[in-house]
């Protein structure tokens, strides 16, 4: 993991700030996707957004780089407001913000080939001058990201599933991103491949000092690539903290049932597995609630008088070693 | 133990433009009454085509070159496509992956999940329907009465999940085919629906066949489990063995590869290369030039499968006895050694059942 534990006060890369955005504003099918969230993402970071189908996690991703409108709130990157900047002053910042998206069947052009795919942003940006150096920056992207120069003349069906999210990263990559949005890139991959993608991520997040802002339900993986992580809820974040400390001190009843549903590769633990479940309608009781923070640098969604709840639970934390059941594989 | 249904030698080829794909190798595995079996492998390891070979379910260009599939001492390849709905509809069912796509929009899920009695001509209308209302409060549908006449939209996708789950044991099956049931579920939904078929197994008494690709869902509910690899199984046993004690590369390779919340380290392990191409499989081990650990005859010869226990078999070289000895990966290694501790404590039991089994050669 990356730059965490530096003494220098991190720089904020990404700063959202009250975001809202809802779908069908004021009309009788108005769907709240995101309901007032906040939360910076500092740089060299790897920010991991959970939740559940529908909780809001890849609108979060879809409005940061303007894929959407906001409805309120502001999105500052680099401390510039880009929520409400014109598309084509947009075009700067999307020079400098990129996404991997899920469904690499989905996300590449089947009648483009792989070296025009990796280009296009070259081109829209005007980054190379003639073909020559458009063919190399491109055959140093494919290089990167462990495919061949055979490669660059192919076309999309030719790949597998991890080979084309390896030509999806080298798209994201060409105009020299410092920020990249992953929406659940390793979801659709097998098992085998999964290690190989996030690997790669990592070892270019090293290279470049790349931000990332990681989306995926599959818990286990998030935690492995993220310093931080944000559970989502219904459109608003039920608990932020850095990555051990949401798995091995959860506060939230959310964050809790969640992480007891996470299923584990170890037979003893999954026979002992005790499910707890989560009660939303505790969130629609009327109290105003906001995140707070609890311990430095662990923030929970709470009303004032839950406070008092979550600092005891978090007391108790430091006197035990972990709130779950330890595994025997881990014991 | 009662064996339900024995697969024997399978080999599915299919044809395509660029010639035959050989998708099934020769696959054997049975399946207990009252189990779960589950088969794990990738995508393209052929799991998903084994199991509709035993639903008559294969597509056109698919053709069975050998091997049966036993049914209670008949083969379900010989039998005729009546005999085979006959048993689609009162012996074997199939939950599928997407239950977006697995119900008809345009049909109330009551009558949906009554359809299969109807078809079969096992009840009226009225008693069907009874049933069905009834299935639906079992697979915890709540107010299930007055949901009866309700279409899958108004249903979230667990619900719409259980629906399936209720179509698919309406009859009381005896055996129940899911195909990567909750792959398509969030985590907390998967949990409950898992929970949900563990539940209905004591309650139907059914066996149940489980293909997935994640091993933590395995973990929870597997008996037994079969892991594939380029058409063929690699190595089964019972879920303790397979993560406590596996000995084929390939299994290593997959737990490996799986970060634990409680994975810390740099870099995860990473599976080199891709499965080959079963237009024209490697005469060896399929897995070997993904293999760190192959020996030169990986490359040269197909490894039979070699006895573990009574209950647990792989086909790796590694365990011929003039193989040289190999230290396994440390995190195989810490898990070899829980084994052991488990079941010199007595937390583990060692399975003693006498079973020859037809897959082992000689």
């Amino acid at each position: 993991m990356s730059a965490t534990n530096s003494d220098r006060p991190r720089k904020k890369l990404v700063q959202v700030q009250h975001l809202k955005q809802y779908f069908n504003p004021g009309k009788p099918n108005e769907v709240k996707a995101i309901d007032d969230i906040s939360f910076d993402i500092y740089e060299g970071e790897t920010f991991g957004l959970v939740g559940e189908s529908g909780s809001g996690k890849s609108t979060t991703g879809r409005s940061i780089i303007r894929l959407y409108n906001p409805t309120s709130g502001k999105i500052l990157f680099d401390g510039q407001d880009i929520s409400r900047i014109k598309h084509r002053d947009m075009l700067e910042f999307r020079r400098e913000m990129q996404m991997i998206f899920q469904d690499p069947y989905a996300s590449l052009n089947p009648r483009m080939k792989v070296k025009d795919i990796i280009a296009e942003g070259l081109d829209v940006h005007h980054l190379v001058k003639n073909d020559q150096e458009r063919d190399a920056r491109v055959n140093e992207l494919l290089n990167l990201v462990g495919l061949s120069r055979d490669h660059a003349t192919r076309y999309p069906h030719e790949f597998s599933g991890g080979q084309r999210q390896r030509i999806g990263i080298a798209r994201a990559l060409a105009v020299q991103p410092r920020f990249i949005i992953a929406d659940e890139p390793i979801s659709a991959l097998d098992v085998s491949i999964q290690a190989q993608v996030v690997n790669l991520l990592r070892e270019i997040q090293q290279e470049q000092n790349l931000t990332y802002l990681f989306i995926a339900h599959d818990l286990s993986m998030v935690k492995y690539i993220s310093d931080r992580i944000a559970v989502m809820h219904n459109g608003r974040l039920m608990e932020l903290a850095a990555a051990d400390e949401v798995y091995n001190h959860p506060l939230h009843p959310y964050t809790k049932s969640l992480l007891s549903a996470v299923p584990r590769p170890d037979p003893m633990y999954e026979r002992s597995r005790h499910r707890t479940d989560y009660d939303d309608s505790i969130e629609f009781d009327n109290h105003p609630r906001t995140l707070q923070e609890i311990v430095p640098g662990h923030f929970v969604f709470a009303a004032a008088d839950e406070l008092a709840d979550y600092q005891a639970t978090a007391e108790k934390y430091l006197h035990e070693a972990s709130a779950l059941g330890k595994s025997p594989l881990n014991a | 133990m009662e064996k339900i249904l024995d697969v024997k030698n399978l080999q599915i080829n299919f044809a395509t433009f660029a010639g035959q794909v050989q998708a099934i190798r020769d696959v054997s595995f049975h399946l207990n009454k009252g189990e779960t079996l589950a088969i794990v492998g990738e995508s393209g390891s052929g799991k998903s085509v084994t199991v509709r070979s035993i639903m008559g379910l294969l597509a056109n260009n698919a053709h069975i070159v050998g091997g049966e599939i036993d049914f209670k001492d008949q083969d379900i390849l010989s039998m005729t496509d009546r005999q085979i709905e006959n048993l689609r509809g009162n012996d074997i069912s199939m939950i599928f992956q997407d239950p977006m796509t697995s119900l008809d929009p345009t049909m109330p899920i009551g009558k949906q999940v009554a359809e299969p009695l109807l078809i079969h001509g096992q009840m009226n209308k009225a008693a069907a329907m009874a049933r069905a209302e009834e299935v639906l409060e079992l697979v915890g549908i709540t107010n299930a009465k007055n949901r009866m006449k309700d279409y899958p939209h108004q249903f979230s996708g667990g619900q719409r999940q259980r629906v399936v789950i209720a179509m698919a044991i309406v009859n009381y099956p005896e055996i129940l085919i899911a195909d990567e049931p909750t792959t398509a579920l969030d985590v907390t939904i998967q949990a409950q629906i898992i929970d949900l078929m563990k539940d209905l197994q004591r309650k139907i008494d059914t066996s149940i066949i489980f293909i997935t690709h994640d091993l933590g869902v395995v973990a929870g509910i597997a008996d037994r489990v079969a892991v594939m690899y380029a058409g063929k199984i690699v190595e089964y046993g019972t879920v303790d063995e397979i993560f406590y004690d596996p000995k084929h590369p390939y299994t290593w390779g997959l737990l490996n590869s799986m970060p634990t919340l409680d994975t810390h380290s740099e870099k995860l392990y990473a599976i080199p290369g891709t499965p080959p191409n079963l237009l024209d499989p490697p005469d060896g081990d399929a897995f070997a030039p993904r293999n760190p650990y192959a020996l030169a005859i990986d490359h040269e010869a197909m490894p039979p499968f070699f006895k573990v226990t009574n209950t647990h078999y792989a086909a790796t070289w590694l365990l011929h006895p003039d193989a040289p000895s190999i230290e396994p990966p440390a995190a195989i290694q810490q898990r070899q050694q829980l084994y052991r501790d488990l079941i010199a404590s007595g937390q583990i039991g060692t399975f003693p059942q006498k079973e020859t089994d037809k897959n082992v050669s000689n």
